[in-house]
């Protein structure tokens, strides 16, 4: 890890709020890397596969491996989780295997925010925010949408546990928003 | 508000995940072309009372730009459907012909 | 006088006393009660006032179509006027206060309007302040505000707090009585997911109050074991306290919850919005008792039959020790009951019905009650308190045939269906002749997204009024057996809209259509005489039904009585629309979670908190807030900007520029792109170099623009303006997916991937020499290129460019090291007169360059060429967007306004988009124009005022001096200027 990275700081430095009927946190640096391609290409696929440890998703499936996934944000799009340390080794690597291949792949781990809203009703805080049948989500899932006023992406990343990605930029609204709808009272009966 | 299904990724997404984009299936007209090519491509708009094709893109969602065909009136949708297309698919249409007997097609 | 029962009272538990006050006096009621009902125990029965003759009112209905009792409730920050008491849970300490009346509610002075009632006929405003013109604005609308207007305005930011949530359902069932309930059951039985919901605090409708027995069991037993056979259902959502509002297109309804309204400050949310998506939705909605139409039907005392029941089975609540039935049906007989039963007196029925025969009346006529067939009340004597009636023919004008004493009156004129949710989205209705209401038309449903209809209206909603009559209808449209109920015939009403029939001018003028605003059957007829014939008409002229209560109770009546007038069917007239809210619901709960630090979405920059904690004056930019201007202790911001400005151009200005969108576009045809979307060529540009670009709509106007970047062979990164990011991501993808979908291009907008921080100033070389890393000279990197490196162990791309005219580097590290970055700069930058700037110096820096701001040059209807940008335009390119709208002849005409600088005689600062005047006027008699001003600042460096905008034929008439009018008639002159006002050769951008 070089200097730099180390003075790195994510958008709200891993906020907390615990007041309310589930907890919102600010999940702190995470790798994330757009990857745009023909997904069915044999390329893509050892691609992803190298870098995510993970097979190409399904539409609209996110798949998690230990600290690496990959998640598909449209039908030529995909999103790589990797730690953030690991980002621009992945991206190198990528750039490797798709040599040749029309792809774009870019660092977006800055470009954004990532939230774990946790708690046995921590569906709720989503269900307030998002004009998403949370009822139906699958398992594995990957629902982009809108949370209030702004884009997010959103899926079950745990038993009582979900994950919200927004742009960094408004990291403060959502966070705000995510606390204001988890404060403890305003339960759904 | 409307609900429509992205053809992309499947999503039934609601009005205000959407943007709406206006008329389907212009045809560009660019330098070289007539006045009257041109003002009709820039300007004129269709503005009927029932079957309608429209622009829309997944904007709070996958990104992409799809087509939709609705009723105006009613609201019904036939159908949506990738927008990399110059004319709507020959089976909605043969279905909106179903329903709508006298649409005297989408040009 | 109106008392509380020693007994009885379904709802109210009397072991739980809670005190309130009205009007600041202290009273006492339940747990259970509604105002309405707590106030009726304490023998209040003036409530309010009415809305134009301030006319006493009482209470008229027990629910949601409650048109006059309605106060002012809660204080400070909790105040909120125009509550409904009858749809006002009570809660310990709730505070109600009157409106309408001065000086007190008992005594009201602008009652005197009552006096004068004949002088201010419907359409009263329209007719008298039309002349003399001038007198409105000074005369009439004064007064008529003062006295104007219901309820007073919150003064104070409202303490509580809103909230949305979204719900999904397959059924979405509305009406939580006997229909509602047996249509979710069955729905439930069936598998689908249901939503149940009800506005009242409690299951079951009216079927407790009228003594309903369903399938062997009293309404008060079914409701429970029914709502706990739903409650066991996984797939079953039950929902109190909250109100369908409205539908709307594919199945889309609003509901309103109410959470907190009875315990003020307790944290919740008050009001809960729900947005509901409907597979389908069961109006179960039930109907609403009408008024009848007689002389004085409003004063207090007078109330609807079955809220008379209500109040007495419900809350034991006596209206009135003696209470007269005035009805054209059977069902106003089950109040008589109720009140017999409840040991009160009832003098006597009054049915306008020739002939009354049938279970229920004779089961009054048993218990010793007269009835008096074809009859009518033709007056009701009293003011502050029914205190007789006058009886009369039906069929008469309205002479006395008998008084009786009384101190309440329960009318019934039949009832109609809520039908509300059906017509939202555009249900139709047809005119059920033999039991005089509209009822919703199976055969035209509102449709949804499918084309198939996407409402049920079932039970009282449909029409069906009995017990017997609800249940069949829920199993005929819904399924499941219809259960047997204990009700029994009930012969029919007789239509009445006038009581009596021949009654006077007189009589009608003191007949109550609209309660709340004050709407008589003679304003109506006058209405139909003056030519009103549309309904629609008809209301906005008397404004019938344009109250809060949005005409529950007085419509159908209006209707018809207007259809009389026109001597025309009920059904030709028609009835006016339906829209939401059903009853009025919070502002509050509009707005939801928007309101306050997250009223909107606000974009930061990872250097926000530095610009914050360093006296940043921040400025909304799209969604992004930037800083303004860097206040000092004593400062303008004016002068900051000035000092800003100057430190820029003498020693090292440091600039937050990381709101730049940054795009990157790629593949093999990425070239071929990028000169398709701008003007200019930039599939030329060599790896490593930079190249500014515009960018135009298909209609030639110029919308953004910005420096691209050519990163490798198939690379290139695109700057476009703040807030432009967005927007011109989605235009790229636009054109990638619907026009040239076979090219090979990939987009990524990666703006917030990096902090870009511009370094602008004489010394800003020695700045970044400073933090060391990457060779920063000229001839490393010249002007317009960028290089990828490190500067101070930060991973960065420089770029040189700049947007000030000085020797300036653009660079971009992550974001998450923003401001890590920033700091070091700010802290290696003293020794060389380091200060941050802001926008506003940002714009006067670009100005004095005559450098163009897309947002001030440009307005969507400015072309590159009215600009004198011909250069960014590619003259051999076949097409780019906008080229042909630029050969339109409008486009090419040498007549365009076209760019130029302006220079005050007096140094003075222009008006910002002050228009230069021209001779004459056009055939509007307005002056002529010839330019306006585009950009207008005070330049610190020229120590004078200086400016850009758009001149006919401007770059023709260098040195010629143009007057710009101000505010107070000051004219400004100024001449034409080259736009450039600093460093013409660019020497110092290039060192």
């Amino acid at each position: 890890m070089s200097e730099a990275i180390a003075k790195a700081v994510s958008a709200l430095d891993g906020k907390e709020a615990t007041g309310g009927f589930a907890s919102v946190r600010e999940a702190g640096l995470q790798g994330m890397i757009t990857l745009r391609g023909d997904l069915s290409s044999a390329k893509v696929k050892a691609a992803v596969k190298a870098a995510a440890g993970v097979a190409v998703p399904a539409e609209r499936r996110i798949a998690m491996k230990g600290d690496r996934g990959a998640g598909w944000m449209s039908p030529d799009e995909l999103l790589i989780l990797v730690p953030y340390g690991a980002v621009r080794e992945t991206i190198a690597g990528l750039n490797d295997a798709l040599a040749g291949q029309h792809a774009l792949v870019a660092d977006v781990s800055d470009a954004r925010a990532m939230f774990r809203i946790a708690g046995s009703r921590a569906d709720q805080v989503l269900r307030k925010l998002c004009p998403v049948d949370i009822d139906r989500l699958a398992e594995g899932e990957l629902r982009r949408t809108r949370a209030a006023q702004v884009a997010a992406a959103l899926w079950k990343s745990g038993a009582d546990e979900f994950t919200i990605v927004s742009f960094r930029s408004v990291a403060g609204y959502v966070f705000a928003t995510l606390e204001m709808s988890a404060r403890a009272g305003s339960e759904i009966a | 508000m409307l609900t429509l299904e992205c053809p992309y990724c499947g999503v039934k997404a609601e009005e205000t995940e959407l943007a709406a984009g206006g008329e389907a299936h212009l045809k560009r007209f660019g330098p070289g072309s007539s006045d009257a090519d041109f003002d009709g491509y820039m300007f004129m708009r269709k503005n009927p009372k029932g079957v309608h094709f429209e622009r829309w893109r997944h904007v709070y969602g996958c990104g992409k730009w799809f087509l939709a065909a609705r009723d105006t009136a009613t609201l019904e949708v036939f159908g949506t459907y990738p927008a990399q297309t110059s004319e709507p698919p020959a089976e909605l249409q043969a279905k909106i012909k179903a329903k709508r007997p006298t649409w005297e097609g989408y040009k | 006088m109106s008392t509380r029962l020693s007994k009885g009272g379904r709802l109210i538990d009397r072991s739980k006393p809670l005190s309130f006050t009205f009007n600041g006096r202290r009273m006492s009621g339940y747990r259970g009660d509604t105002l309405a009902s707590a106030l009726l125990g304490a023998d209040q029965m003036l409530m309010g006032r009415s809305f134009k003759y301030h006319r006493p009112r009482g209470v008229v209905a027990s629910g949601a179509e409650e048109p006059n009792a309605l106060v002012g409730l809660g204080e400070g920050a909790r105040f909120e006027p125009n509550q409904r008491v009858t749809t006002t849970e009570l809660f310990e300490g709730a505070a109600a206060t009157t409106q309408n009346h001065w000086p007190s509610l008992e005594f009201d002075v602008g009652a005197i309007n009552d006096r004068f009632a004949r002088m201010l006929p419907g359409g009263f405003y329209y007719k008298t302040f039309m002349f003399p013109r001038f007198a409105w604005k000074h005369v009439f609308e004064p007064v008529i505000r003062q006295s104007a207007g219901l309820g007073k305005v919150p003064q104070e930011r409202d303490a509580d707090r809103y909230e949305y949530a979204y719900a999904f359902a397959d059924v979405v069932v509305v009406g939580g009585g006997i229909a509602g309930l047996a249509a979710a059951l069955q729905a439930g039985r069936e598998g689908s997911r249901v939503l149940l919901i009800e506005q009242s605090g409690h299951w079951g409708g009216r079927a407790p109050v009228d003594g309903v027995v369903i399938d062997g069991r009293s309404a008060a037993e079914w409701v429970p074991a029914t709502v706990a056979a739903l409650s066991a259902m996984e797939n079953v959502t039950l929902r109190l306290n909250t109100m369908a509002s409205g539908l709307y297109d594919h199945g889309y309804l609003l509901a309103y919850e109410r959470i907190a309204d009875t315990t003020p400050g307790d944290g919740r949310p008050r009001h809960r919005l729900w947005r509901v998506r409907a597979g389908h939705v069961i109006a179960a909605t039930g109907a609403i008792e009408r008024p009848l139409s007689f002389a004085g039907n409003d004063v207090p005392g007078v109330m609807l039959a079955g809220a008379v029941r209500d109040y007495v089975v419900n809350w034991a609540i006596s209206p009135g020790d003696r209470t007269v039935i005035v009805t054209n049906n059977d069902d106003a007989y089950r109040t008589a009951l109720a009140l017999l039963d409840a040991g009160l007196t009832v003098p006597a029925v009054i049915d306008a019905r020739a002939s009354v025969s049938g279970a229920l009346p004779d089961a009054v006529r048993a218990r010793g009650v007269r009835v008096l067939e074809g009859r009518a009340i033709g007056k009701v004597k009293g003011g502050k308190r029914v205190t007789c009636v006058s009886v009369c023919t039906f069929e008469g004008q309205g002479a006395e045939v008998e008084a009786i004493d009384c101190d309440a009156i329960a009318m019934s004129g039949g009832w109609s269906p809520v039908v509300h949710l059906w017509s939202h989205c555009g249900g139709k209705l047809n005119w059920d002749e033999a039991q005089a209401m509209f009822r919703p038309d199976a055969a035209r449903p509102p449709t949804g997204a499918d084309g198939k209809g996407m409402v049920t209206a079932v039970g009282s909603a449909n029409g069906a009024l009995t017990a017997d009559a609800v249940l069949a209808d829920v199993a005929a449209q819904i399924g499941g057996e219809a259960l047997a109920t204990n009700a029994v015939a009930e012969a029919p009403l007789r239509p009445v809209w006038i009581m009596p029939q021949g009654a006077g001018p007189e009589l009608r003028m003191k007949m109550w259509l609209d309660y709340q605003n004050d709407v008589k059957v003679s304003d109506v007829q006058l209405a139909a005489r003056e030519g009103y014939h549309s309904v629609e008409h008809t209301k906005r002229y008397t404004t019938l039904g344009m109250a809060t209560d949005q005409g529950k109770l007085s419509n159908i009546n209006g209707l018809a009585v207007l259809s009389d007038a026109l001597n025309q069917a009920i059904p030709q007239t028609g009835t006016t629309t339906f829209r939401p809210p059903y009853t009025p619901i919070s502002m509050g709960a509009i707005a939801g979670e928007a309101r306050g630090e997250i009223f909107q979405p606000l974009r930061k920059t990872p250097m926000d908190g530095w610009h914050e904690a360093n006296g940043a004056y921040f400025e909304p930019v799209g969604l992004w807030r930037r800083p303004y201007c860097y206040q000092r202790p004593g400062e303008t911001a004016h002068q900051a900007v000035n000092r800003e400005v100057k430190n820029v151009r003498q020693a090292l200005g440091l600039l937050d520029a990381s709101t730049l969108g940054k795009i990157i576009v790629k593949g093999p045809d990425a070239g071929k792109f990028l000169d398709m979307l701008y003007t200019g060529v930039m599939s030329t540009l060599p790896v490593g170099k930079c190249r500014y670009g515009l960018m135009c709509t298909e209609n030639g106007f110029l919308s953004d623009d910005g420096v691209v970047a050519r990163i490798d062979e198939d690379t290139w990164l695109c700057h476009t303006t703040s807030g432009g990011a967005d927007r011109i991501h989605a235009w790229m993808e636009d054109w990638l997916q619907c026009e040239w979908w076979d090219w090979k291009v990939y987009t990524a907008n990666v703006t917030e991937e990096y902090a870009q921080i511009a370094v602008v100033g004489p010394n800003a070389r020695k700045l970044l020499e400073k933090m060391g890393g990457m060779d920063v000279s000229r001839e490393a990197l010249p002007f317009m290129e960028w290089r990828d490196g490190s500067l101070g162990g930060f991973r960065a791309r420089v770029y040189r460019i700049s947007f000030s005219g000085e020797l300036s580097y653009e660079i971009a590290v992550p974001a998450s090291e923003g401001r890590a970055f920033w700091d070091a700069l700010v802290a290696a930058g003293q020794e060389f007169g380091l200060m941050p700037y802001g926008t506003e110096a940002l714009h006067v820096l670009r100005a004095e360059k005559g450098f163009i701001m897309i947002g001030d040059e440009t307005d969507g209807t400015v072309i590159p060429q009215d600009l004198n940008m011909a250069w960014a335009i590619s003259k051999k390119k076949p097409d780019y967007l906008g080229k042909r709208a630029q050969e339109r002849s409008f486009m090419a005409s040498p007549d365009r306004w076209t760019l130029v600088g302006l220079e005050t005689l007096d140094g003075s600062v222009l008006p910002d988009c002050a228009y230069a005047v021209a001779d004459g006027v056009n055939a509007n008699g307005q002056r002529n124009v010839q330019g306006r001003v585009t950009s207008t600042y005070f330049s610190p460096t020229l120590g004078k005022g200086i400016a850009m905008g758009l001149v006919k034929h401007g770059p023709a008439r260098m040195g010629e001096v143009l007057e710009f009018p101000g505010d107070g008639g000051k004219v400004f002159k100024a001449r034409i200027v080259d736009q450039v006002f600093y460093d013409k050769e660019g020497a110092k951008q290039n060192v």
